[in-house]
């Protein structure tokens, strides 16, 4: 159907996401309060901004690693 | 699969596990093994009636834990098919009683004394004891999942906690498929659930309504039917037993819209 996304892309989506959290033993409320936390912080040093800063989970390969990525200006 | 005991899972409930422990004891036997299926799913018994052998039923598995009888008391031969044995959950007594250690006891029991070759453990739903006992004595684990966003978590979950046992050569069951739903991309594929769960498919099952009406009948689709699910239910068999089966294109087959859609060069 052209006209709206799959359903099963936005499936595959979520279901990554949600997997990324359960293997980590994560809430992904965790990760807002997270960001939270580190946008008050780096407020402390950088004039840095809520807008595009991102923060996100990752498997690469084996590992878990945490991605963050924070506009400065 | 070298497991000879082998654990069918999903986590989640009414995926098709008992449905597929019945049909794939059922079409091993079929191809010459001697099966044990055994329900571990104390107080909620459900192997016997997807069998249809309810009414044979004496003694349970936590009898025989327990001494008050024998394995072979135990054992429910089922008249179809040669070398189908039925060993039942217990529908009334306490699950306390069923102890891992004597359960991988009495398994091995069965592998080593009672000459069989193969013993399809079903496992209760959950994460829980149950699941936790079901999984002690095998080597090798099903794990059944439907193409479905929470079904496939809970396959995750499970899937970890065989490996955290060391339960190592794994499988999926990919059950209830729709191929019509698939193919207009409303349902995850085959290849979307493998890439997701990390795990090879050893079984596809195609929805099909002849698995509802044997259940009602009570007797394994494989014994009677040539419907999709039985075909594709003992390819599996044949797979679990080394034979190279390829997977069958389900979308064939499918009437005449997708004849002329393949006419006309689609697939």
């Amino acid at each position: 159907m052209w006209w709206r996304k799959r359903s099963k892309e936005k499936a595959k989506e979520r279901l990554k996401l949600v997997l990324a959290y359960d293997r980590a033993k994560l809430s992904p409320g965790l990760v807002e309060s997270l960001k939270r936390d580190l946008l008050e912080v780096l407020r402390r040093y950088f004039p840095a901004q809520e807008e595009g800063l991102s923060v996100a989970f990752e498997e690469r390969g084996e590992k878990m690693v945490l991605i963050a990525d924070i506009p400065l200006r | 699969m070298k497991a000879r005991a082998i654990v069918v899972t999903s986590g989640k409930g009414g995926v098709g596990k008992t449905t597929t422990t019945a049909n794939l004891g059922a079409a091993l036997a079929k191809l010459g093994e001697k099966v044990a299926v055994v329900d571990v799913d104390v107080g909620l018994r459900n192997l016997d009636v997807v069998m249809g052998l309810e009414g044979r039923v004496v003694f349970d598995l936590i009898d025989v834990l327990e001494g008050r009888a024998k394995v072979r008391q135990a054992l429910i031969r089922d008249k179809r098919v040669e070398n189908l044995f039925l060993l039942p959950a217990s529908q009334t007594k306490d699950k306390e009683a069923l102890d891992p250690a004597r359960f991988r006891e009495l398994v091995r029991y069965l592998l080593t004394e009672e000459g069989f070759d193969r013993v399809l453990i079903d496992s209760p739903a959950g994460i829980e004891k149950g699941f936790q006992t079901a999984a002690t004595p095998a080597e090798g684990a099903l794990v059944v999942v439907n193409p479905e966003v929470s079904s496939v978590r809970d396959a995750d979950r499970i899937i970890g906690l065989l490996e955290a046992r060391e339960i190592r050569e794994n499988f999926l069951i990919i059950n209830r498929l729709r191929p019509k739903m698939v193919a207009r991309g409303d349902m995850l594929s085959v290849e979307d659930v493998v890439e997701i769960l990390g795990l090879k498919p050893i079984g596809i099952i195609p929805e099909d309504e002849q698995v509802l009406i044997s259940t009602n009948q009570g007797e394994p689709l494989v014994l009677k039917g040539t419907s999709p699910a039985a075909l594709a239910y003992m390819d599996t068999a044949r797979r679990l037993r080394g034979e190279e089966v390829p997977f069958r294109n389900l979308e064939e087959a499918q009437g005449l819209l997708s004849v002329i859609r393949r006419l006309f060069g689609g697939r």
